[in-house]
């Protein structure tokens, strides 16, 4: 069996984890305080998937601020990042508007501000 | 416009809009904000990462949608906000004087004030760092402005000095975008930052964390072309023969907040030495009787969350002042840091019968095992066990009302090794 060290990134805590890993499954998580502690170490060990924020630019210019509506696996940040920079909504966008369905696999990008509160 | 108010906030961030929506539930109904900027949310409104509100909603908010919800409630509330106005003087007897585009220069008179002027950040010129001058350098909000707000991005190559949360948020930010982050240096044997920021931020990135380690050269002419790197022994002086030379055409400094406090010292309003805020009682009135303050110009907070709630109380306190319901402070007495406490808040507690007391602190050192302990002529007051304590991240003890009872003279907050 595999020790796997980690920090938490759930919640301002930071408990630092420890799973045992065998088969490519965590066996038994330690060192949380919370459930969410117990299934971020489960999936960290099998996946790493982390929400992703960014901004994309309206057509008249102003930044508006976005984020995956789920965690997107680590490894595939950057190609987010990149199908990211490909969305230019035009006229105005409300928060929690869907700027791009499916931007990876179970995730949308949603406008996290409205573009009136924008400069 | 109306020159008279029952409650003025001066500042729109999540302090002051927090401390609105409370002071209008609390009866007030005369409040007003007075905001800088062109909209209200003050620095949330450039943190687009998510993870703000866990302990408050539940949920991972970004740092917009966190100021938005409050700022729906003051609408929802028909709260009076004033945007791109700048206070420039407040008097002890509470008359706020601002300049706008509209009104020019006016002056208000408030029934309370609640001062949430936030913090700002701590410069290269303050740290004296060596070398040359050139483009390139920036506080690591004000690089976050510029990506997330304006939309360019300050540099390729990037160095930052400090692991602030903001620098590690900026060093994935920046990454994600494009840029390489060649080191993050610390010059403290401890990061100042949070420890997921550390994971999710740095480590998820494979951006290094130099501990015990400065700049001492800036080097470059027109633009940054590098920065020489050194260990800093216990007394954070460097060690020679210990530097490295990093190329990098951008320097960001993310090395601590300085809270606001002109207007506050203008009112004559005395300062704590440990927070660089005002001295407060624990309804967050200051030595000026009917001015509150909260957030992160009273003490500069970890997370928003607690802002908000610290805000409450100032807002709360400022509508029952304004409404002829203020505390009288007769039976204060005084609560100081003791062994390996650099600060507490508040300084002056009431004691009164219902009145039980949180009180913030920040530790000098990392220590585990350890009893935070708030005692007073001899007798323990209130006492925390705890696993691990950090300078990064603010401790907290509830002195009960029975406990506060017994208060004889002085408060002393410390830490104790077991």
């Amino acid at each position: 069996m595999e020790i796997k060290t980690l920090t938490c990134i759930e919640c301002p805590m930071g408990c630092t984890l420890e799973a045992g890993v065998e088969g490519g499954k965590a066996v038994y998580v330690k060192g949380n305080s919370c459930p969410r502690g117990r299934m971020y170490a489960e999936n960290e060990v099998i996946c790493p998937r982390r929400v992703v924020t960014s901004t994309v630019r309206a057509a008249d210019g102003r930044m508006i601020p976005v984020k995956t509506s789920a965690p997107v696996k680590k490894s595939e940040m950057f190609e987010v990042m990149k199908k990211i920079a490909a969305v230019r909504p035009e006229g105005d966008v409300r928060l929690g508007q869907v700027l791009a369905e499916g931007i990876a696999e179970g995730a949308d990008l949603v406008a996290s501000d409205d573009s009136a509160a924008r400069s | 416009m109306k020159r008279e108010y029952q409650v003025v906030i001066v500042g729109g961030g999540p302090a002051g809009l927090a401390a609105a929506v409370r002071a209008y539930d609390k009866g007030a109904r005369d409040i007003l904000i007075l905001e800088r900027e062109a909209r209200l949310g003050g620095i949330l409104n450039q943190c687009i990462h998510n993870g703000f509100g866990l302990t408050r909603f539940r949920e991972s908010l970004t740092g917009p949608e966190y100021a938005r919800r409050f700022e729906r409630e003051v609408r929802a509330r028909g709260i009076a906000a004033m945007t791109d106005t700048t206070v420039l003087s407040l008097t002890r007897d509470r008359e706020v004087t601002a300049v706008n585009p509209e009104e020019g220069v006016f002056t208000v008179r408030a029934g309370a004030v609640v001062l949430a002027m936030g913090c700002r950040e701590r410069s290269r010129g303050a740290l004296n760092v060596p070398g040359t001058r050139p483009a390139g350098i920036y506080s690591a909000g004000t690089a976050q402005k510029y990506v997330n707000v304006k939309g360019y991005m300050p540099g390729k190559e990037v160095v930052i000095l400090g692991s602030g949360d903001i620098g590690l948020i900026m060093a994935r930010r920046m990454t994600l975008e494009g840029a390489k982050v060649r080191a993050v240096c610390e010059i403290m044997p401890h990061s100042s930052g949070l420890r997921r920021n550390i994971a999710q931020c740095l480590d998820d990135f494979g951006i290094p964390l130099y501990l015990n380690h400065t700049i001492t050269k800036i080097e470059g002419e027109k633009r940054v072309t590098g920065v020489v790197v050194s260990e800093v022994d216990e007394n954070r002086q460097p060690v020679p023969g210990t530097e490295m030379h990093f190329d990098c055409d951008t320097v960001l400094f993310s090395v601590g907040l300085i809270p606001e406090n002109e207007l506050t010292k203008s009112a004559g309003i005395p300062l704590s030495p440990g927070t660089r805020g005002a001295v407060v009682y624990e309804n967050r009135e200051t030595d000026a009787p009917g001015i509150f303050a909260c957030g992160n110009v009273l003490q500069v907070h970890d997370l928003v969350d607690f802002v908000s709630e610290e805000a409450e109380i100032a807002g709360g306190a400022a509508a029952d002042f304004a409404l002829g319901k203020g505390v009288e402070h007769g039976d204060a007495v005084g609560c100081r840091n003791g062994q390996d406490v650099t600060y507490v808040l508040p300084q002056r507690i009431d004691r009164r019968p219902g009145n039980s007391v949180k009180v913030f602190f920040r530790v000098a050192r990392e220590m585990r095992n350890c009893r935070a302990v708030a005692e007073s002529g001899g007798k323990v007051l209130a006492e925390r066990r705890r696993r691990i304590v950090v300078p990064g991240e603010m401790e907290t003890l509830l002195i009960p009302e029975e406990k506060l009872a017994e208060a004889d003279g002085e408060i002393v907050v410390r830490i104790a090794e077991d």
